[in-house]
């Protein structure tokens, strides 16, 4: 980008270069920690504020917390069930709150001022380790959700309502991780993306709509995916009769 | 400075798989046992007892609400049956003081009847004794002369 006639700082694009961290002989990337432990900070402090004082009639924070938690509860009820939709709550809301947080933290903390040796902060779902292990945290307890409430019947959804179903079903396990990851890391980075190649290009006014649309993105992308993690969990610990 | 690993790079690029992936699963796992305990229970607990507050004042106000209509029909009730009451003291104490009267009256009537039947018949009964006693008297009379005039002839 050097031999470009103008040159603005935070309009370099840089991705795939990460920051790396030896951590004994293992490699991790350093922006995503880095950025995920303010995104964790933020929620932690915002939970801790909220619930400091809690009373029956709320005032602020707290307000914004009930309001959360209703959401939340709502969303978990209606994919779950009422039966264990409680177990769940927990599970699908800090999913919900993590990838929301985290998506909305990279389209609206202009982290690319922060200079680093290597590779650029963003937000930790646009590295597809974050989303592929979120992804896998979803097949897990979907896994679990299904076997501890059903045990081995748990495999009767696999030949339901047909066996000719059954290779369709496990070719399923591998496409809902598959498609959660990648739908949520395609996303966010090709948000991303976007945003820094209209800066590159067009540095002023331009870039705001697309900015504004990236919102509307990271949000809708948080809630489809706590939304589809709640369907497969409900999916799983549902009756068949 | 830029470059744009994709697929198949040693180093860096966009799928670049490594430590990060479980550690980010461990923390974002912590996440939720520390959100579970800091913010789902907590505002769980308190919005569960505020609607359980709710429903009971509400069940509460229902109940109290019933019972005062409740009561209210009852002292409608117990006000309509005074006044009838009431009523029913005015009219048998009217019809007494009626009947009263009239009993009374019939008696006073009565009684002036007897007494003016009695001095009547006392007054026949003198009389015809007066006339009696004249008839016999006259009689008497009557014989003494015929006596006399018998004896002197």
């Amino acid at each position: 980008m050097g031999s470009f006639p103008f040159f603005l700082p935070f309009a370099e694009l840089e991705v795939g270069q990460h920051l790396y961290w030896q951590l004994g002989g293992l490699r991790i990337h350093g922006q995503v920690f880095m950025t995920s432990w303010i995104v964790i900070g933020a929620l932690l402090a915002l939970v801790v504020a909220g619930t400091k004082k809690m009373e029956r009639d709320p005032r602020g924070v707290q307000n914004l917390l009930e309001f959360l938690w209703d959401y939340i509860r709502d969303l978990a009820r209606t994919q779950i069930g009422e039966k264990v939709y409680r177990d769940w709550m927990p599970f699908i809301g800090t999913l919900f709150l993590f990838i929301f947080v985290s998506n909305w933290g990279g389209a609206l903390v202009p982290w690319r001022l922060i200079h680093l040796p290597s590779g650029e902060l963003g937000a930790p779902t646009a590295d597809i380790n974050t989303t592929v292990a979120l992804a896998l945290l979803v097949s897990l307890s979907y896994f679990y959700a299904g076997l501890s409430n059903k045990g081995l019947r748990y495999f009767e959804y696999y030949v339901h309502p047909t066996p000719i179903m059954l290779p369709f079903k496990i070719v399923e396990d591998f496409t809902k991780p598959l498609s959660l990851s990648f739908r949520l890391f395609g996303n966010i980075l090709a948000d991303e993306l976007v945003v820094a190649v209209l800066v590159f290009l067009v540095p002023l006014v331009l870039p705001v709509p697309v900015m504004f649309l990236g919102l509307f993105t990271s949000a809708i992308q948080a809630l489809i995916f706590a939304t589809l993690a709640a369907y497969y969990i409900g999916e799983a610990v549902e009756e068949h009769h | 400075m830029t470059s744009l690993f994709l697929f198949g790079a040693t180093e860096g690029g966009l799928f670049d798989f490594d430590a990060t992936l479980p550690l980010m699963a461990v923390q974002v796992v912590l996440l939720t046992f520390i959100l579970n305990a800091l913010f789902f229970k907590p505002v769980g607990r308190v919005v569960e007892e505020r609607e359980g507050y709710i429903t009971t004042s509400r069940a509460e106000a229902k109940q109290k609400l019933a019972e005062v209509q409740r009561l209210e029909s009852e002292l409608k009730d117990q006000l309509k049956a005074a006044r009838q009451a009431a009523q029913k003291v005015i009219t048998d104490a009217e019809q007494d003081s009626e009947k009263l009267y009239k009993e009374a009256l019939a008696l006073a009537t009565a009684e002036a009847n007897a007494s003016r039947e009695s001095a009547r018949r006392e007054i026949d009964s003198q009389r015809d004794s007066a006339l009696t006693q004249l008839k016999e008297e006259a009689e008497q009379l009557g014989n003494l002369i015929v006596d006399r005039l018998l004896a002197a002839k």
